[in-house]
């Protein structure tokens, strides 16, 4: 089952509530967000982006994943 | 060998290695002909590992590195990243910083042209 932006959305708006979030793509297999939020500061690129695959819970596991794809831009506020 | 020991030997043994679908020369994903695209441009000597060719494999090393998605690149035995990672490190001059200094041989004019192009 392919993802709504809107769900994507939803489940980062869960675990990252102040952060500026914006999801893109259409067809909801390649997916694109970005994630700016306070939490990520004086954290690396990886603890970045693992924190956000952690907000997918799962989402993006294994051959069946729903999401195949998500181009991840993720830093914390200028 | 388990597939967590083969992963292990594999990054030991390599001083750079990217854990990708297909082969550096005929890549089969976007996303991993993008990373090996930008090694082989900087002339980065590494070694590939099609996850494809083994089921095992393609599930371990998302577990090893704690990482959803391939590529997946290694530097001395170290995870770097993925390939939105890859692609930022490049163009901020990170990922040179990091071949530098770790000893990893690379062409600092290619590395230049790039961020020209993408700059």
């Amino acid at each position: 089952m392919p993802m709504q932006a809107s769900e994507i959305e939803q489940l980062l708006r869960a675990s990252f509530p102040n952060a500026k979030i914006d999801v893109s793509g259409d067809d909801g297999v390649h997916m694109a967000a970005m994630v700016v939020d306070e939490s990520f500061r004086g954290k690396n690129r990886v603890q970045q982006q693992r924190a956000v695959y952690a907000a997918l819970k799962g989402k993006m596991d294994g051959a069946a994943g729903e999401l195949h794809a998500l181009a991840l831009t993720t830093k914390a506020p200028d | 060998m388990s597939a967590e020991d083969q992963i292990k030997q594999t990054i030991t043994t390599n001083d750079v290695v990217l854990f990708m679908k297909g082969t550096k020369s005929m890549p089969q994903c976007g996303f991993s002909s993008r990373v090996a695209g930008v090694l082989n441009y900087m002339g980065v000597e590494f070694a590939d590992v099609n996850v494809l060719a083994d089921e095992n494999l393609r599930q371990g090393v998302k577990d090893f590195s704690d990482w959803p998605t391939i590529p997946q690149l290694y530097v001395k035995g170290e995870f770097v990243g993925g390939c939105d990672i890859i692609t930022e490190m490049t163009l901020s001059g990170e990922l040179d910083t990091l071949f530098s200094e770790n000893g990893v041989t690379y062409d600092k004019d290619a590395a230049d042209k790039i961020r020209e192009a993408n700059a």
